[in-house]
């Protein structure tokens, strides 16, 4: 599942792609994301993202790509067992884990803190 | 009389270009932003993000997770961290020095959502932090979930 090493070139090649979307296109980087997420998804659906995890580690699951490809991922899975059905419920149940973190911890972030600035 | 009016004229003159020049060099400026030195940084960071990553992995994987069950517990434990250094205002300092380097990782994603919720925290717990929370992070998980459900139809008919 992947290396220090590997996860450092992967994720930071995938970061470094990302930020050059930002400088030399006019795309805003809620734009790059939202593209990132969706190349993530393919990637998977393609069956091409399984391996660069492999190969990564964190490199690629970290990234926001590998939102994209929890979510195909969660789709095929119950797919498999409940056909077309089971592309709705599947969805989410691999990238429940961080949905579920951002919603609790920013709800109590945002209790204990104060916008800074 | 036409000699006041062509005098403001000609002093209207250089102003005017004086103006077009300073568009012209803000427009320059605006339009080169230092992109090596940018990608170098988002990729240092957005790397070295990731091996925290690998390393909070590898600790779940020695405390008997499988390899794929060990990915849920470190992508919420990234987000706490991440959750705490944006309260501290910490992790938007790390933004805009690293760009994508600190916007692509996972982190970026709960950044995101809490400095949303903190932002409009004075708008109410309702309206403000549970309503606006979303509202930068919202787009990633529209356009994901139509993403997985097209390659989820698709696959499914392709059966």
């Amino acid at each position: 599942m992947g290396s220090y090493l590997t996860a450092f070139l992967v994720g930071g090649f995938i970061c470094a792609v990302a930020q050059l979307l930002f400088d030399l296109t006019p795309l805003t980087p809620a734009h790059v994301l939202t593209l990132f997420v969706i190349i993530g998804g393919i990637l998977s659906g393609l069956g091409l993202y399984e391996p660069l995890v492999k190969f990564a580690g964190a490199g690629a699951t970290v990234p926001i790509t590998s939102f994209g490809h929890q979510l195909v991922q969660g789709a095929l899975r119950e797919m498999e067992t409940h056909g077309l059905i089971g592309v709705l419920a599947g969805i989410f149940d691999l990238s429940s884990a961080g949905i579920t973190a951002a919603i609790i911890f920013g709800f109590f972030a945002s209790l204990i803190f104060n916008p800074k600035g | 009389m036409t000699r006041g009016k062509s005098r403001a004229m000609q002093a209207n003159k250089p102003a005017k270009l004086q103006q077009k020049e300073y568009q012209a060099i803000a427009q320059r400026k605006k339009m080169k932003p230092p992109v090596l030195r940018n990608v170098v940084v988002a990729w240092v960071v957005g790397g070295l993000i990731c091996v925290l990553g690998q390393a909070i992995n590898q600790f779940f994987i020695s405390r008997g997770f499988s390899s794929e069950d060990a990915g849920s517990p470190t992508v919420a434990v990234l987000i706490l961290i991440s959750s705490i250094l944006t309260g501290l205002g910490v992790y938007d300092v790390l933004g805009q020095f690293a760009g994508a380097g600190s916007a692509v990782p996972v982190t970026g994603f709960a950044n995101s959502v809490v400095s949303a919720a903190l932002e409009f925290k004075r708008e109410g717990l309702v309206l403000g932090v549970g309503a606006k929370m979303f509202s930068l992070a919202g787009p990633v998980i529209v356009y994901g979930t139509i993403t997985a459900f097209i390659v989820g139809v698709i696959r499914a008919l392709l059966r």
